[in-house]
């Protein structure tokens, strides 16, 4: 029994990761149909914000204060990444509505200079980070070991899912976004500044990236790779839970997330990749837009 | 958002006339003339390389088939490139060790040969494998993902994770495949010692004469009618199905086809490279063959094979020397060809012979006004 909550407890934490990332992608590409494959390098972004965050405070603050770091180091990261994200798109990405294909080649191609930026500046080989004393130690509950830093790293990503839910669907800005997903053209007559919504929300998308590249700073070593090793799961998160929907986003992520882990637990890490993708597949035969879509009678989506 | 029309929108490439045409099939008769003398100028080790850019333009070509002309853009073809290197491999590596296991099966503590191994001992078997793996493999996934409409990005994504498992399957079965190291140590090719400089040479041609049999076959089947229904897939999906043609199978056919030769591309470059592992299907190199194939201009089939060897021969120049500098190099490349060069090297070439016919039919058109 407590195997099973254990295995649940893992699936969950890896879940949790995969929503941050992916709610971010799941929003920008229903808003613009833009596909950033550079997503995963703002995840990597956040983390070395973190990175650099920490080493500031031991340099300047005192000893006792250093825990503190932690807290800051999310909202630079944050911040980072949703000011790099703002450049992106208004160099590189407003360029390319209309295109999703090449999209995909020009974003790749920005997370191969942004990789080699960061082997430049930080150099090749990982990086640590220290977690902060008050996340070190494990909740025992009915012999399910959960570590606080995964419990943290959960309750981080339920308040972003809440904050995001309150900026979509209870402000004049979350109507725009969903006014322009649903009718780009309308949306214009109607007086809304799709651009700057479009400039917003994608900064806004890589802001949380951001904060799950600070969020894996607990988890692991720091690597310019790091964005690599999240991406491509995070895609199938956005493909199988339907795009621009955020209960899209979280089914999506807590089916791949669980999946993955409960395989795993029978299997290798190797295999198991191989069946999930083999069941999304098979999914998409039933529904090919994902679960949950954005219901429309336009017949190229 | 700006809704206007795009000239450099791939959808808005126009196909006038007989695909390829005269100028087209000259640049690629020069282009083989050249790669054909190659070898009289090259040291041995410099041969290996051109021969290694014959087997990544016969992969570009395939990529053009399926994404410069049928719209279909497969993140995932490093995959199909792989499965033919590792048929290829595997043939060759029984043929080194002879009657005992390959080395790293004996390692890692194995005493007989897998079954799917037994076929690779026999040449023609091998031979037929490179061919039938990696098309079977692309007929599974492109009905699975044709036949219910799962198209564009979803299938760019869906063929790049195909590319993650296949390399986290191929390292995760050490004992198998090799594990990352992949198979090397090859010493003989149907035969014939494969480090000698006569077979090196009958390879490189032999790769050749597949090279312009690609390009031949590829360009009949886009002049055929069946390459305009291709065409006009890429230009209004839904507009062909509704005009009564099938497009999925047109598509799996296309996806099918353009497998086939990146896997006889893959099984090439394996007595050149001298290895294969599982890092040549990696998600990076198999957008890399999208990345030759945008650089020469997609829909021109030339333009594959242009782009194949410019993006590679300045690779292998620019990280000889700067190593560090290539990455940057080709992720600006990425950004500038498409936001800015969309029809690539080609689309240059003949925008400026374009231009230069019009200042032509200007002048005539002022001369014959003054008379």
């Amino acid at each position: 029994m407590s195997a099973i909550c254990t295995v649940l407890f893992n699936g969950i934490s890896v879940s949790s990761i995969l929503l941050l990332a992916a709610l971010g992608l799941s929003i920008t590409f229903g808003l613009m149909r833009v596909i950033n494959m550079a997503h995963g390098e703002y995840i990597m972004i956040g983390a070395y914000t973190t990175y650099i965050v920490q080493n500031i405070f031991i340099a300047v603050a005192p000893q006792s204060a250093f825990d503190w770091y932690f807290p800051v180091a999310v909202i630079a990261s944050f911040l980072t990444a949703f000011f790099l994200g703002f450049i992106l798109e208004v160099l590189v990405i407003r360029q390319l509505y209309g295109r999703e294909t090449d999209s995909l080649l020009a974003t790749w191609g920005v997370s191969l200079v942004l990789q080699q930026a960061a082997r430049s500046i930080f150099g090749a080989p990982n990086v640590n980070v220290a977690a902060p004393s008050f996340l070190n130690g494990n909740l025992t509950v009915s012999g399910v070991v959960m570590t606080y830093k995964r419990l943290f790293i959960i309750g981080l990503v339920i308040f972003c899912l809440v904050c995001m839910y309150l900026l979509l669907y209870h402000t004049s800005y979350g109507k725009k976004v969903r006014a322009v997903m649903q009718n780009r053209s309308m949306s214009q007559c109607l007086g809304i500044r799709t651009d700057m919504i479009d400039s917003y929300t994608f900064a806004l998308g890589s802001g949380l990236a951001g904060i799950a590249g600070s969020a894996l700073c607990l988890l692991g070593s720091v690597g310019p790779t790091l964005g690599q090793n999240y991406i491509i799961d995070t895609f199938m998160v956005v493909v199988l839970g339907g795009v621009g929907k955020l209960v899209g986003a979280v089914a999506g992520a807590l089916l791949i997330g669980l999946s993955s882990t409960i395989i795993e637990f029978g299997t290798t890490a190797s295999i198991a990749k191989a069946v999930v993708l083999f069941l999304v597949i098979l999914f998409l035969q039933k529904k090919p837009q994902g679960l949950f879509t954005i219901h429309s009678r336009a017949l190229d989506e | 958002m700006k809704i206007k029309f795009n000239p450099f929108d791939s959808s808005s490439i126009p196909v006038l006339g007989k695909h390829g045409g005269r100028v087209k099939n000259t640049a690629f008769a020069v282009t083989i003339i050249i790669i054909a003398v190659l070898p009289l100028f090259l040291s041995p080790f410099r041969l290996n390389l051109a021969g290694k850019y014959i087997s990544f333009a016969i992969a570009a070509l395939s990529i053009d088939l399926i994404w410069g002309y049928t719209g279909i853009l497969s993140l995932g073809h490093g995959v199909f490139f792989g499965l033919g290197g590792y048929a290829m491999g595997m043939y060759l590596k029984l043929a080194a060790s002879g009657s005992s296991l390959p080395d790293f099966m004996s390692w890692s503590g194995r005493t007989t040969l897998p079954w799917f191994w037994m076929p690779f001992d026999h040449p023609a078997a091998a031979v037929f494998l490179i061919m039938f793996i990696p098309t079977a493999l692309a007929f599974l996934l492109g009905i699975l993902t044709f036949t219910n409409r799962i198209k564009g990005v979803y299938f760019s994504i869906l063929s790049q994770a195909l590319a993650l498992v296949f390399v986290t399957l191929f390292i995760g079965m050490q004992q198998y495949t090799g594990g990352t190291n992949g198979l090397t140590d090859f010493s003989r090719i149907f035969g014939a010692p494969i480090a000698a400089m006569k077979t090196k040479y009958i390879i490189y041609y032999i790769a050749l004469v597949i090279l312009i049999f690609t390009y031949i076959l590829f360009s009949s089947i886009l002049n055929s009618k069946c390459g305009r229904v291709l065409i006009a897939i890429r230009d209004g999906e839904n507009r062909t199905r509704f005009s009564g043609y099938q497009v999925s199978n047109y598509k799996t056919f296309v996806y099918c086809l353009s497998a086939l030769f990146t896997g006889i591309a893959g099984a090439l470059f394996v007595p050149f490279c001298g290895i294969i592992s599982p890092a040549e299907m990696s998600i990076s190199n198999s957008i890399d063959m999208v990345i030759w194939v945008a650089v020469g201009g997609r829909g021109t089939l030339i333009g594959a094979v242009i782009g194949a060897f410019l993006v590679n021969l300045s690779k292998t120049l620019i990280s000889e020397r700067f190593p560090q500098i290539w990455s940057y190099f080709i992720g600006l490349l990425y950004v500038v060809i498409v936001l800015f060069l969309p029809k690539g090297v080609v689309g240059i070439v003949s925008d400026i012979r374009r231009g230069i016919s019009r200042v032509k039919q200007k002048k005539y058109r002022n001369s014959t006004a003054a008379v």
